[in-house]
């Protein structure tokens, strides 16, 4: 299970960086979520993989009573879900008002920061 | 999105929501829920009602800005975590106050006042930004 | 099971001083709140955030005081034992860099009030800037590794809040890069949290130190190159810095000074912290790498300042090259080195924000922002002139001012290691080079730049016949921006002028964090290795 889950985090984070080279901001907005959830992953199997019960803790008792699944890779995760999440939703209405300003998705034509003829470096002095 | 089907089932889809949203924010407290999960299902509600009635109806029926409601959840949740101050322990120690109501005992805790404030964050940030997105104005969130 | 409760749970009382750790990242994010609640009033949000900000310094004062006297203090929450709850651990470098960022950001609020003349506060500037605080100061103050990813990412959503301020097309151009970029090497970062926690079961810094000497030193050292790889882009260290001369410039001077102070400097905090205090074996590894990384970027990033000529994207690239001479110390991490980093990031977060604002003073009187269309502004506003030149010769490191004591210690550590060093000795000679070659760029550029807007008589091509038309008076929103920096620019001045409590302060940061006892003892762990 373990190396299935490394070879999947593997896809992810592949196909995250692939996205991630696009020119389409939209792709890698994509790129970056799918990025995102192959760490989401590698955190979850990195907190080991077990065939355990959920670690909720009975009614009436202090302690769980036999070995419970690793609550705290769980507990990141939905960290990192929450925050990446809210990344996205910022980096999605930012792309959408770049491409109603600038009229571009693509980032070769977004130099308005940067203009394409950066002018001659000053000569005197 | 305006069929006549959509903007009359709309507001009791909001509404079975918005209550739902509460119940399962207190559920959190022992059984799986809380307030995050709450306030996203407030917030597809409103994103729900926005999308059935326009914003500016949305806006109108919240009186208040969906940012200052998030303000006020952290605010809260911020309030309950310093309340350990007054019993010598560190940030964010639990104090449980249980209250005798007749035949129910109701327990009360910083937790669930954690719980509500978060409730109140996920809830005014998401409406504030599905608000913004599915209004046609240049607006800030 | 009712036995093995206790040992997971702190049982004795809570002082009340350690509150002082807790209370300035509390303070900012209540403070952020409550402004958000009131934005829309017209004088509420100036005055609510000063008396915040003035409240958090008051808190880190005390913090810091405490530090120097016992050494760090440690909070975990809510009552459970350190590697269970999450930390809060302020060293002298952590409250030091707090206390240094809370300091520029009242001077900037104040300063902020020149482009916020028609502003109607739905923009919610001074709760972000709250915001953005709250976020720097957690991450100074954190003994929690995941919890400084949270804290980074707190800062990452008020930048980005605060980088799209004015909504200028260019803003919204600098904002896509500015943001791929930074969420990318926090991304980066949780990947390397991921594999942290697969090979130690711990984040707990303080953990870490203890239990990371047991680790797989390979494991580890991928571990430590991949931080290093987040980091340095959020520091903006040579070859991932595009993204910084990208996007400071774009928006309000204000912000940018606030992100030049503040942003940078937690990168380049983080990667001190974790390479040199929390995986030192690994970071041994790595060591030519990391002098690769300093040099390059001490040499490049200046050229970059000399060949610009938009004014704010050249005090970008100067900004780049002080990161260059905090890698120095991260690559010779001996007492002075680490002492020198330290002090530089202290250097860097009053003297950076301060050109910034100057630069947007310039820019408002000039009413441009290519140095090609300035000059003459000396006849017209001799006072900028002298902070600008002072500013300069502070960053580029000329003896009395500030920027030289760190790079002192810097040299001294290259020096040291480059003649009595081992065989890899060349990295010492190396860096010590740079650093110099560094200091003379860095005063090219930054005179240069003196030169072009204020000293020669007109814009490009003008002769000397060229008459400039006489500025009209600085009204009272001008005034208080000048006050602000003015102010900065005096402190900056007076602390290269007594430079000893700074460096005493430094020595003694440099000691905790080259060796961890106390700082593993303030959290509450044992000492020894398990």
């Amino acid at each position: 299970m373990d190396y299935i889950l490394a070879a999947l985090v593997g896809l992810f984070i592949a196909l995250g960086i692939y996205l991630l080279l696009s020119r389409s901001v939209i792709r890698m907005l994509i790129g970056m979520t799918i990025f995102g959830n192959g760490v989401n992953l590698l955190i979850f199997t990195a907190g080991r993989v077990t065939r355990e019960i959920a670690p909720i803790i009975p009614p009436g008792l202090d302690a769980p009573e036999g070995p419970i699944a690793n609550p705290l890779p769980q507990a990141l995760i939905l960290t990192a879900i929450v925050i990446g999440f809210s990344m996205f939703s910022f980096l999605l209405v930012l792309a959408f008002r770049a491409y109603q300003s600038l009229d571009a998705d693509n980032t070769d034509n977004m130099r308005l920061a940067e203009p394409e003829r950066a002018p001659q470096p000053p000569l005197s002095y | 999105m305006n069929t006549v089907i959509f903007r009359t089932l709309a507001p009791m889809i909001v509404a079975i929501m918005l209550v739902f949203s509460v119940y399962v924010c207190l559920r959190g407290h022992n059984e799986p829920g809380g307030g995050f999960i709450g306030g996203l299902i407030a917030a597809a509600a409103i994103g729900v009602f926005g999308m059935a009635s326009g914003v500016a109806t949305v806006r109108k029926a919240l009186r208040v800005d969906p940012m200052a409601i998030a303000g006020f959840g952290v605010v809260m949740a911020g309030a309950s975590g310093l309340m350990s101050l007054f019993i010598d322990a560190p940030f964010m120690t639990s104090i449980w106050l249980y209250l005798d109501i007749g035949e129910s005992v109701v327990p009360l805790s910083t937790p669930l006042f954690f719980d509500l404030g978060v409730y109140c964050v996920v809830f005014g940030t998401l409406s504030a930004i599905a608000l913004s997105l599915e209004s046609d104005r240049e607006e800030d969130i | 099971m009712e036995a093995t409760l206790p040992q997971a749970m702190i049982e004795t009382a809570t002082p009340l001083a350690d509150w002082v750790v807790v209370l300035p990242i509390v303070l900012a994010l209540i403070g952020a709140a409550g402004l958000l609640m009131v934005r829309r009033s017209t004088r509420m949000p100036l005055v609510g955030a000063v008396l915040v900000v003035l409240g958090i310094i008051a808190c880190e004062i005390v913090l810091l005081l405490a530090v120097l006297e016992n050494g760090p203090v440690s909070m975990t929450m809510g009552r459970w034992l350190p590697p269970f709850g999450i930390s809060l651990t302020a060293d002298i470098f952590g409250a030091s860099f707090a206390l240094a960022a809370s300091v520029v950001t009242l001077f900037i609020l104040l300063y902020a009030e020149i482009d916020r003349a028609g502003a109607d506060g739905r923009d919610a500037f001074h709760a972000i800037v709250l915001l953005l605080l709250a976020g720097v100061t957690g991450a100074f103050l954190t003994g929690d590794l995941f919890n400084l990813y949270v804290w980074f990412e707190v800062t990452l959503i008020a930048s980005f809040g605060l980088i799209v301020q004015g909504g200028r097309p260019a803003q919204l151009d600098g904002a896509v890069k500015y943001g791929f970029l930074n969420f990318l090497a926090t991304t980066l970062f949780l990947l390397s949290l991921g594999l942290l926690y697969g090979l130690l079961g711990t984040l707990n810094m303080a953990d870490i130190m203890r239990v990371a000497p047991l680790a797989n030193p390979a494991a580890m050292a991928g571990v430590a190159a991949l931080l290093l790889l987040a980091f340095g882009m959020k520091a903006a260290a040579f070859p991932l810095n595009a993204w910084l001369p990208a996007a400071y410039h774009t928006p309000p001077a204000a912000i940018s000074a606030l992100f030049a102070g503040l942003l940078t400097k937690v990168g380049a905090y983080a990667l001190l912290r974790a390479l040199v205090a929390l995986l030192p074996a690994s970071r041994d590894l790595l060591e030519p790498v990391l002098a690769l990384l300093a040099i390059t970027t001490l040499l490049l990033a200046p050229l970059g300042a000399i060949a610009e000529t938009n004014l704010r994207r050249a005090i970008g690239f100067i900004v780049i090259g002080g990161i260059g001479a905090v890698m120095v110390g991260l690559a010779v991490p001996t007492a002075d080195g680490i002492a020198g980093s330290g002090l530089y990031i202290l250097h860097a977060i009053l003297t950076m924000s301060a050109l910034y604002m100057v630069a947007g003073l310039v820019e408002k009187r000039t009413g441009s922002t290519d140095t090609r269309q300035m000059g003459g502004l000396y006849a017209a506003s001799a006072p900028l002139s002298v902070l600008f030149i002072l500013l300069v010769l502070a960053s580029a490191g000329v003896p009395p001012f500030l920027g030289f004591w760190p790079k002192l210690l810097l040299l001294e550590a290259g020096l040291a290691e480059g003649v009595t060093g081992p065989a890899a000795g060349w990295i010492g000679s190396a860096l010590t080079l740079a650093l110099l070659v560094n200091a003379v760029l860095t005063l090219i550029a930054g005179t240069r730049l003196w030169a072009h807007i204020f000293w020669r008589e007109g814009p490009e091509g003008e002769g000397s016949e060229h008459v400039r038309q006489p500025l009209a008076p600085l009204d009272r929103r001008g005034r208080l921006g000048f006050g602000a920096v003015a102010a900065l620019t005096a402190g900056i001045v007076m602390a290269g002028l007594w430079p000893a409590p700074l460096l005493d302060g430094a020595r003694t940061g440099a000691q905790d964090v080259a060796d961890p006892a106390r700082y593993v003892a303030a959290t509450g762990l044992a000492e020894d290795t398990p």
